[in-house]
């Protein structure tokens, strides 16, 4: 990568050092938002700063333009010291039209910048948004620093002698004018926007537009004189080492494709779109060259199936779906379960029950995963705790789906799936091994022999000769793998099949405690709640309190020492984004008298709403 | 460590002795559990018959299955097997072959099977055309669960589950296929043996989608269901054969034939003599790039005309497994193997020092 000039050393009397800025763009879902921020964020990670981002956009492709419905946001943090969340309330709130503002006012800190369009107020616009009068205009923005800028009338003064582009082209870079603008008043550089910008528009007049109105928005800034300072946060003391940013689905597509070079097994991947899992299908739809297949199936039956297929045959069979899809592939799930092949299946959970809120983020699907499906029928779930922790999840997943020889359900969500942040590259040779063995040898073959050590069966693909054989769903006679309604065989098969499933607790990690290993408060989190449960435990202990939390990234098994360490809390506190699925769990397997937090509003936890609790539970 | 993605391929070119193997070889040690007198022994020695014919090994070999009578078939063949979930063969046999290439495919279905529960993966597989062979059993009941109206029962029958008659339409199976863009269509009888040992052989040497359904008895539910065009005594007059580039000719003493009717474009049963000769008659093209004859002729049904048996299309499309195989080709050949490192390495990066 060409190298970028950081202005940390350039003497500037108007610009305030500041440790962490959240900043959040609110418009239209045609104005680009998602873009802006990404582009923001890809720029502050470039030179150094730690980022995490929450995108929130309507499940609609283009609810009516202005509409509440319609708004999309995206919000980010960046900082100079290690982050964790996309922050609690945003500092500045770029608003491009009024149903953006009424949206998001509420959350924007007291005293927050505001910076408006202005030119989007309409009479119509404001009657949309259901403003009676126009808010800019009527004080009720008194407590916020509000800029009104007309973004619309700028952008096409900067562009009307520069391109020659229809008037709706033209409108259509204002969200690169506000970028530019950002850029100044955050102090970034605009060479890696710039080098996008020309990299994704081939069409020359809109690049040239694109370009231009970005150098417009931050020259703007810098001569029109509104902003009296403007601001710098430094590059981050986070570990050395080299980092990209990415989001949770990215890294989850890289993770399985890791994994199909790390097992030197070939990658199938069955799935049909749903939102938000169908980005991984994109993603590993562009790496053939790995010999990765993907298959669109006609439904999430088929995708299930047609993974279990090619576990047969011996590929790394993987399927990805959220919620709605996982409860269609229950029944396949079953068959997986009973021929004990390897396969994983992504669950990118969203709000529910049924279709739900397809954008928003949720954890209740933790109970369908661990018991949706008929008869005894244990799988073995992992999570991921954040977008890049999805590369070693994934990788982990089938680790433990071919040592084992069963199912993995691997639960992320929709917060990880499209929230981004830096990600330490691994070395190569840092990379897990393992190594995946074909079964050859017909000398006392059967396809239910097991290893004594995780009672895995043999995997035993056809193409090899001598050891022809059958599966299928109806009971099997152990060993044999015959068809057996043997009363005894049964419940031996049922114990068997759970005993697997349990001893993989020898063969992952001890779950780490995060503070003391004992004392007053112990908060357990899974997925993607790490970072705010992080945050906001670390913050209890820099005011002195005894809390420490532990984090699940393997949640059937549950690591061996984890009652253990229970027992070694006055209070246990488990916050999820669902009504207490893991609280249920856990207070069922070690008796503890865990306290639920439940939130389910499609929004992830703020830092300062664990806190409050923690505070609560501590003092009680 | 290597980080190329030097993935082995599965192991589907073994080299077996080149022994002639027998139908005894691909016998399971598995006990037959079919009803005594059911259309399905039949139907499994006929396959195990002419699977030796095909040469294929038997560890190249795997037949997938639903859920039904019928779907026990796979532990009764001495080669891979699956026996799967209602419905759901054709999805599995989809990754099966799509991601093992050198695998023979075979997806034995009931017509509950296939075209009730699982009708969706049954029409997605077909139109996409892997080289799969689907055997379908049509007993016009579903005999599993003991004797409930199948999506191919009659209208007005009455079953356990229909005592009032049956008010549903019922599909024709091969309509189906053919509207699904099957490659290759036949048809044959559990009871005609070597016909239907033709059609399966013509069916796995057809290079992509294979669809056979068999009319097959179920005596304890449904007996007799096709006695009325297959009884010894009438078949003659109640069936036509068909094959490639022959006239539709039928009859005890070749003497009836089908031809368009000008009129109306119908399908018309005509006498052969003086007025009309076999020339006048319908040259079965099986070949036919589109497939508007084939689904005429599998719309013929008995009183009204003579039931067709036989291959109604055997044309040759790319393979959906190809063209994936292909895609990977080419991927490959213009980024190079997949490198790991390179890939994690992707995108704007930067270091902390
Ligand atoms: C999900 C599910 N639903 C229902 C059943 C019950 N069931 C088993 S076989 C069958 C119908 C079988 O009929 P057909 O496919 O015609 O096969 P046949 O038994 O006649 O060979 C049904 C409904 C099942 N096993 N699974």
């Amino acid at each position: 990568m060409e190298s970028i000039t950081i202005l940390d050393n350039v003497e500037d009397k108007h610009i305030e050092e500041l440790e962490t800025v959240t900043i959040r763009f609110a418009g239209d879902s045609g104005d680009g938002m998602q873009l802006t921020g990404t582009q923001f964020t890809n720029t502050a990670a470039v030179v150094g700063n730690d980022i995490s981002t929450l995108p929130d956009f309507p499940a609609e492709i283009r609810a009516p333009a202005g509409s509440l419905p319609g708004v999309s946001g995206f919000q980010l943090n960046f900082s100079n010291h290690d982050i964790r969340t996309p922050g609690d309330e945003p500092n500045v709130l770029v608003a491009m039209n009024p149903a953006a503002l009424k949206v998001n006012i509420a959350d924007l800190e007291p005293g927050g910048i505001l910076i408006t369009n202005t030119d989007a107020f309409s009479e119509n616009n404001l009657k949309k948004a259901g403003y009676q009068s126009n808010p800019l205009d009527d004080g009720s923005l008194s407590g916020y620093r509000l800029f009104k800028l007309p973004i619309t009338t700028l952008n096409r003064a900067a562009l009307r002698d520069a391109v020659k582009l229809s008037s709706k082209d033209v409108d259509r870079c204002k969200n690169f004018w506000a970028l530019g603008m950002m850029y100044w008043l955050y102090d970034r550089p605009l060479e890696p926007t710039q080098r996008w910008i020309q990299g994704k528009f081939k069409n020359q007049e809109l690049q040239t537009a694109n370009l231009t109105a970005l150098k417009a928005g931050f020259a703007y800034a810098e001569a029109a004189e509104i902003f009296t300072t403007h601001y710098r946060v430094r590059r981050a003391a986070i570990a050395p080492g080299k980092y990209r940013n990415i989001t949770g689905n990215e890294a989850t597509a890289l993770g399985f494709v890791a994994a199909s070079v790390l097992a030197k097994r070939p990658l199938f991947y069955a799935s049909y779109p749903i939102t938000p899992a169908s980005d991984i299908l994109h993603e590993l739809a562009i790496h053939k060259n790995f010999g990765v297949k993907t298959f669109q199936a006609e439904d999430e039956i088929a995708a299930m199936c047609a993974a279990i297929g090619a576990s047969f045959t011996g590929n790394l069979g993987l399927t990805g779906t959220s919620g709605p899809g996982l409860a269609l592939k229950s029944e396949a799930i079953g068959l997986a379960v009973m021929t004990e092949l390897p396969v994983v299946i992504i669950d990118v959970q969203r709000g529910g029950p049924s279709t739900g809120l397809p954008t928003k983020t949720e954890q209740a699907d933790l109970l369908q995963a661990m018991f949706g499906r008929n008869g005894e029928c244990p799988v073995a779930i992992v999570a991921p705790a954040t977008p890049a922790d999805c590369f070693h999840m994934a990788v982990e997943a089938f680790r433990i789906a071919t040592r084992h020889m069963l199912p993995v359900i691997y639960l992320s969500d929709g917060y990880l799936a499209n929230g981004a942040e830096p990600w330490l590259l691994p070395k190569m040779d840092e990379l897990p091994r393992f190594e995946v063995k074909l079964a050859t040898n017909a000398e006392g073959f059967n396809p239910y022999n097991r290893d004594p050590e995780t009672l895995a069966r043999p995997w035993a693909v056809p193409g090899t000769p001598n050891l022809e054989h059958r599966i299928g769903g109806i009971e099997k006679e152990d060993i044999t793998g015959n068809v057996s309604y043997e009363p005894e065989n049964h419940m031996h098969m049922v114990l068997t099949r759970a005993e697997k499933v349990a001893r993989i607790a020898y063969d992952i990690p001890d779950v780490e405690v995060f503070g003391e290993p004992e004392g007053r408060l112990l908060v357990i989190g899974w997925g993607s709640t790490y970072g705010s449960i992080t945050s906001a435990v670390e913050e209890m202990q820099r005011s002195g309190k005894s809390v420490s939390s532990i984090h699940l990234r393997y949640l059937n098994p549950f690591p061996s020492n984890l009652g253990e360490i229970l027992g070694r809390f006055d209070r246990v506190l488990i916050p999820e984004l669902n009504l207490g699925q893991l609280a249920m769990l856990l207070r069922a397997r070690y008796l503890v008298p865990a306290v639920s937090f439940p939130k389910v509003k499609g929004k992830p936890f703020k830092i300062s709403e664990l806190t409050a609790k923690m505070n609560e539970l501590y003092e009680d | 460590m290597s980080t190329d993605a030097n993935i082995p391929t599965n192991g589907g070119g073994s080299q077996a002795p080149p022994v002639k193997l027998t139908r005894k070889d691909f016998v399971s040690d598995q006990e037959v559990r079919w009803c005594p007198g059911c259309g399905d022994y039949s139907i499994l020695a006929q396959i195990q018959k002419v699977m030796p014919e095909l040469g294929i090994k038997r560890e190249n070999t795997v037949f997938v299955s639903g859920i039904g009578c019928s779907s026990r078939f796979p532990y009764y063949m001495n080669t891979y097997g699956f026996h799967s979930i209602h419905g759901r063969a054709p999805a599995i046999a989809t990754g099966i072959k799509a991601s093992n290439p050198d695998l023979s495919v075979w997806v034995i279905t009931g017509d509950g099977d296939a075209l009730s529960i699982g009708g969706n993966h049954l029409i997605h597989m077909i139109r996409r055309n892997l080289d799969i062979n689907i055997i379908l059993f049509n007993n016009r009941i579903y005999g599993l669960t003991k004797g409930q109206y199948s999506p191919t029962s009659e209208f007005g029958k009455k079953t356990k589950s229909t005592p009032y008659g049956v008010i549903d339409y019922p599909l024709n199976p091969l309509s189906v296929a053919l509207a699904a863009e099957a490659t290759f269509v036949g048809r044959s009888v559990d009871t005609f043996t070597s016909h239907l040992q033709k059609v399966v052989e013509r069916a796995m040497h057809h290079k992509g989608v294979s669809f056979v359904e068999v009319y097959q008895n179920c005596n304890i539910f449904n007996d007799h269901a096709f006695d009325m065009f297959t009884d010894r005594g009438v078949r003659d007059d109640a069936m036509i054969e068909i094959e490639h580039g022959k006239p539709l000719v039928f009859g005890k003493e070749h003497n009836r034939g089908i031809r368009i009717r000008n009129s109306d474009m119908h399908l018309e049963v005509v006498a052969l003599g003086d007025e009309i000769s076999e020339s006048d008659l319908i040259v079965h093209d099986e070949k036919a790039p589109d497939s508007y004859l084939a689904y005429m002729l599998a719309r013929m049904e008995y009183p009204d005309y003579p039931v067709p048996i036989g291959v109604f299309r055997d044309i040759t499309k790319p393979t959906y497994e190809d063209m994936l195989a292909g895609q990977i080709k080419t991927a490959t050949e213009k980024m190079g193997p997949g490198n790991l490192e390179k890939l994690i390495n992707a995108g704007d990066t930067w270091v902390i020092e």
